[in-house]
């Protein structure tokens, strides 16, 4: 596929230039996804989000870092209401998440979410675990679902595994299939919660690559994720939360290279003295 | 340093393996062991040789009175003579050939289900039909059918009709009530658990009591509510609140990452439940739902305590022939024989079940 469009783009030499050094150019940052004002929430007496402001475009890839508990997970899963905020708003695609039915199906509608642990289906055949919410969410002619399914399928390189059951599948080969059943209903947001640190090392490359892929395309990404390499390579920005926080904020080169607060400073090394 | 070549896989030494291993390490390992094998030989020699003298040697299977019994052999005459009350109780002599279709229909449902491949809507209209047909076999006063009131029914007739109404009303039921208990919504949640707690601290008796005479209060005077139907209510809202335990002991082993990766793609409630949730719960639970069921099929004979005769009811029956007094013990011998032939075959079904359902590690 990453092959496919750089052919494509050679025709014109400059623009070549430009997508390989940031592939950004070519898809323009649009107008605003996700937007997260003062959003506040508590478990129990435990106030595990302080005050998140956070807007992302679309096509724009932002990568979610910081310590455990900090909260990391708790924020993105409240855009796709996993999780219930108590105060603030959160828009998706302009539309308002809370208690609202119609909404929430908008929303879930738009956004698609991949798990650390996969999720899979296990009664289900891969195929059945892609096809199952176009069919009966989206209420796709079975036909069609299937097709689109195996063409997501041949997008992360499993295609000749669609009819086998989920715990057939090494840990990689399952979250590349966590990413197509994500991709079936064609969201326009993408959410990733940690989606490589339940894989064993020599599996990390092929998920990532799937995520490069799908960056270099303009989907609209949200990733938490101690992949430093990763976010180098495709973010747009880099967010530090800490104690609930977001802590800090930058492009990636100035992220790692320069973090300006200490809290950052220090994480980094840590996680680099790994 | 040193490079070791690979090595090839050997067999395991003779002792580790055949027979005679097989009983060294099972029945011989240690004093205890011994002991206990020792014993286990010593009650089946005390009782198996004498039961098949009993049962097969001195039996007797020729003749059609009790004059045909001499000697101290098991009358399988008795048996073979009374063979339609303990298959259908009081039901018409004439008209045995209903409920025999009804079994035959049976049967060749099952085989055509099985092993004919595809067709399945067909398949599913037959089984949801069936039911129909089979009441109106059975009870009859239409299309020229005589009638024949549900209290003439009986034997293993009226047991396979309380069981099989009681397991398949009951499962939808139980899993109503499984969800009801998981729910968010605290009225029904508090309603459903105390269903589940009260129904499963009452004795089935008493509830059969209370179905048999309670339930007719709730209706104008003069409606005469069927026997059966009253206990079949009973012995269905008993079950469903053992169903509805087992089924939240399924619930109890799916993973909340399930419930999020439904959420997440969209799914409703029940489109959550019905099509991620419940067949997963379902599938571990199985084990559990069988022998509840199984039970259940034992327990239908607790309906003889309310005036209906179900097959271990028609021991008494026909052992009070003044012709076969004193054929208790082959009453009772053949009622448990049939009773273990269709436990046994659920529980064997319910391994199969298992086993094709196992999408863990095929
Ligand atoms: N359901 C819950 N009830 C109470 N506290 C919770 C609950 N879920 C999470 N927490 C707490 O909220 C904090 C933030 O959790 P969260 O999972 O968002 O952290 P995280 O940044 O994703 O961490 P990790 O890197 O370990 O995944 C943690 O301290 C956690 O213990
Ligand atoms: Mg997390």
């Amino acid at each position: 596929m990453a092959n496919e469009t750089s052919t494509q783009v050679q025709e014109t030499p400059q623009a070549t230039h430009i997508s390989k050094e940031d592939p950004k150019a070519v898809h323009p940052l649009g107008e605003p996804m996700i937007q997260l004002e003062n959003v506040n929430k508590w478990y129990g007496d435990f106030h595990v989000l302080k005050n998140i402001n956070l807007e992302v475009r679309k096509g724009e890839i932002v990568v979610v870092a910081g310590p455990s508990g900090s909260g990391k997970s708790t924020m993105i899963r409240c855009i796709n209401r996993l999780e219930e905020y108590q105060e603030g708003s959160i828009k998706v695609k302009g539309i308002e998440v809370n208690n609202d039915v119609k909404n929430l199906k908008k929303v879930r509608a738009n956004v698609a979410m991949v798990f650390q642990h996969f999720n899979l289906f296990p009664h289900l055949t891969i195929l059945e675990n892609l096809t199952l919410a176009p069919v009966w969410v989206y209420k796709k002619p079975k036909k069609e679902a299937i097709e689109t399914a195996m063409h997501y399928l041949e997008k992360v390189n499993i295609a000749d595994q669609a009819n086998k059951y989920p715990n057939q599948l090494s840990g990689g080969q399952q979250q590349r299939v966590a990413i197509a059943r994500a991709l079936c209903k064609s969201p326009d947001i993408m959410l990733f919660d940690e989606p490589t640190s339940a894989l064993d090392p020599e599996m990390i490359g092929e998920v990532l690559d799937v995520m490069v892929k799908l960056a270099e395309e303009g989907k609209t990404m949200i990733t938490v994720t101690h992949e430093m390499g990763f976010a180098r390579k495709v973010a747009d920005r880099v967010i530090f939360m800490d104690a609930g926080q977001i802590v800090e904020e930058n492009d990636p080169e100035t992220f790692f290279h320069h973090p300006e607060s200490e809290r950052l400073q220090l994480f980094l090394k840590q996680i680099l003295n790994h | 340093m040193a490079v070791y070549p690979p090595q090839p896989a050997k067999e395991p030494p003779l002792t580790a393996r055949g027979p005679i291993a097989w009983i060294r390490h099972n029945l011989l390992s240690s004093p205890y062991n011994i002991a206990f094998t020792i014993l286990g030989l010593a009650i089946l020699y005390w009782t198996v040789p004498p039961f098949i003298k009993w049962a097969i040697i001195d039996a007797h299977f020729a003749g059609d009175s009790k004059s045909a019994c001499t000697g101290g052999g098991a009358c399988w005459v008795f048996i073979k003579e009374k063979l339609d009350m303990f298959l259908f109780g009081f039901y018409p002599h004439d008209q045995l050939w209903r409920p025999k279709s009804v079994f035959a229909a049976v049967l060749a449902l099952g085989a055509f289900a099985k092993f004919v491949p595809g067709l399945h809507r067909l398949k599913l209209t037959l089984i949801v039909l069936f039911p129909v047909f089979a009441y109106l076999m059975l009870h009859g006063g239409h299309f020229g059918l005589p009638l024949v009131e549900t209290s003439k029914w009986g034997g293993l007739l009226l047991t396979l009709v309380i069981a099989s109404v009681g397991i398949v009303l009951s499962f939808p039921i139980g899993i109503l009530l499984a969800l009801g208990r998981q729910s968010k919504l605290p009225i029904i949640k508090s309603l459903s658990v105390f269903y589940i707690e009260f129904v499963r601290g009452v004795p089935l008796i008493t509830v059969l009591f209370m179905a048999s005479v309670v339930l007719p209060l709730f209706f104008p005077e003069g409606v005469n509510f069927d026997k059966l139907a009253r206990a079949l209510i009973g012995i269905t809202f008993f079950e469903a609140a053992y169903v509805a335990e087992n089924i939240r002991s399924g619930f109890q082993a799916i993973p909340k990452g399930q419930y999020e990766a439904a959420d997440a793609l969209g799914l409703g409630y029940w489109q959550k439940m019905a099509l991620v949730i419940l067949p997963q719960a379902i599938k571990v639970t199985i084990p559990n739902l069988v022998g509840t069921f199984i039970s259940l099929f034992k327990d239908t004979s607790l309906v003889m305590i309310i005036g209906l005769f179900d097959l271990l009811a028609m021991v008494n029956v026909t052992a009070n022939d003044r012709d076969w007094l004193g054929m208790d013990t082959e009453g009772y011998v053949f009622v448990a024989f049939i009773f273990w032939i269709f436990t046994f075959s659920m529980s064997m079904y319910s391994k199969r079940l298992e086993k094709r359902l196992d999408t863990n590690n095929k």
